[in-house]
């Protein structure tokens, strides 16, 4: 048992630091996904709320889509066919071009893509549940409308989102690891590379579950934390 | 028999061509594509079943166990939920290979040395967290009543449960285990990372040896396909399932 502590110590002979780096990016990862998510849901979500059958079509049909794609084969689809793609575009001014995508970038794109489609589903909700004559009387006080959107729609937008956002984030925290698939030194990656040395699957991976654990464990302090705060404006009935 | 078959295919592929696909790789690799189908389908529906036996005990443990049967299912829960399927079906299948001796004593080998097993065995033991769960919701839901009344007319707990409180609480439960259903077709993709010939799978090959994108285009289609079949197929079980609830709402 000891032993394979010893295998988690810092420096040469351990694992301890690489396996840490792989947690950093991991969470580097969905970190600088998340801003990319959110803000492909909110249009998305505005779209399907727009009042053109034309925007209400493609935001419908962008959620259909990524909702229901394997995250594996959306991450394939934007790193190989981005790949080929860029490829093929510089091939017309470089002859022999051949072009790298970065995976940070083609997972970030990927994932963002998929939390758009499931985060716009939560946004469109929230954006619905606020009353329409909340946004009138703001107007009719003579706020402009970017002021509005800050002042009044939005605390109580978010404070209906948050939750489904919760969840949103917590399914992303766990798809990180399947850019481990494309080669990104992510926790996922860094364990397995241990593994190959080591001989000792069982204990590494349990290890790289454990520290999912823990992520997911912080987030939701931070998210209760943050719901507490988002609905201190409401009282409910026995609460505090 | 056969020359009808071939007829057939040999129509498709040629409708194909008139949309423009790639007809030779879709000759070469078209079957393939099937069987991948097939293996997908094998593996959701078998670990979502054996998921969902497991996951009333589970459920049950969670609402009825006492303060160490209630503590362990909800420790259950929440490492599966927690960690991402892709580790858990390393953990799995790379642990089983690691422990090959002693599984060989109790003579368990022979079923972990096959990666679909491992995957089938790994998809059970998530989705089973994940749909008890959406039981113990269902099951908390019910008002305090149903047990007293099931137990006021002489049935022992057990029957309690089996005839009135878990049917109510699946059919409380259906749209998120509809979801889950879902969840589980998507997530299975996955098996393709330790060697398993599913979609994903034969999708990976297929693009490893001809490097042309289209197959991936297939691969989205076909998965949507089984997605959206899934939740039109929910959504007429659950009207039909639930058509006296619809009554009082």
């Amino acid at each position: 048992m000891l032993e394979l502590l010893g295998l988690l110590s810092f420096g040469p002979d351990g694992w301890g630091d690489e396996i840490a780096q792989g947690a950093l990016l991991t969470i580097e990862l969905a970190l600088t996904t998340l801003p990319v998510g959110i803000a492909i849901g909110l249009a998305v979500a505005l779209a399907k709320d727009s009042h053109s059958p034309l925007l209400r079509g493609l935001g419908n049909f962008y959620t259909t889509i990524f909702r229901g794609l394997p995250e594996l084969l959306t991450l394939f689809i934007v790193y190989y066919g981005g790949q080929m793609l860029f490829t093929r575009v510089a091939g017309y001014f470089f002859e022999d071009a051949h072009i790298e995508v970065n995976q940070f970038v083609a997972g970030v794109v990927a994932l963002g893509l998929v939390l758009g489609a499931f985060s716009s589903e939560v946004l469109l909700a929230a954006i619905r549940s606020v009353p329409r004559g909340q946004k009138e009387a703001a107007s009719a006080l003579g706020l402009p409308r970017w002021r509005v959107f800050r002042l009044v729609t939005f605390p109580q937008l978010w404070r209906v989102a948050l939750p489904g956002l919760s969840n949103n984030w917590m399914v992303l925290l766990k798809d990180t690891s399947l850019v481990s698939v494309i080669a990104i030194s992510d926790l996922m990656r860094e364990t397995a590379i241990a593994v190959g040395v080591t001989k000792q699957p069982f204990f590494f991976y349990l290890v790289a579950c454990l520290i999912y654990l823990v992520f997911s464990a912080a987030s939701s302090a931070v998210f209760v934390h943050l719901e507490a705060r988002a609905s201190r404006g409401f009282k409910r009935v026995g609460g505090h | 028999m056969q020359t009808l078959l071939d007829a057939l295919g040999t129509g498709f592929l040629w409708l194909m061509g008139l949309l423009g696909l790639n007809v030779d790789l879709m000759e070469r690799y078209g079957l393939r594509f099937l069987d991948g189908v097939q293996v997908t389908l094998e593996l959701v529906l078998l670990s979502v079943f054996l998921g969902a036996l497991l996951s009333l005990p589970l459920a049950v443990a969670r609402v009825e166990g006492g303060k160490f049967l209630s503590r362990a299912s909800f420790t259950y829960s929440y490492f599966f939920r927690g960690t991402p399927l892709l580790a858990q079906t390393f953990l799995v299948y790379y642990g089983a290979g690691q422990f090959r001796p002693q599984l060989t004593d109790i003579g368990l080998w022979w079923f972990f040395r096959d990666a679909f097993n491992c995957a089938v065995f790994t998809f059970t033991l998530n989705t089973a967290a994940y749909q008890a769960e959406i039981l113990r919701g269902g099951i908390e839901s019910l008002p305090i009543g149903q047990m007293e009344a099931a137990r006021a007319i002489g049935l022992t707990r057990y029957q309690a449960y089996r005839k009135v409180i878990l049917p109510q609480a699946i059919a409380i439960g259906l749209r998120p285990l509809g979801n889950e259903l879902v969840l589980m077709i998507k997530s299975s993709a996955i098996a393709s990372v330790i060697t398993v010939y599913d979609l994903m799978g034969v999708t990976r090959l297929a693009f490893s040896r001809s490097y042309d994108m289209e197959v991936y285009l297939w691969a989205a289609l076909l998965y949507l396909i089984m997605v959206e079949l899934v939740r039109r197929i929910w959504d007429v079980l659950e009207r039909r399932l639930n058509r006296h609830l619809t009554l009082s709402r």
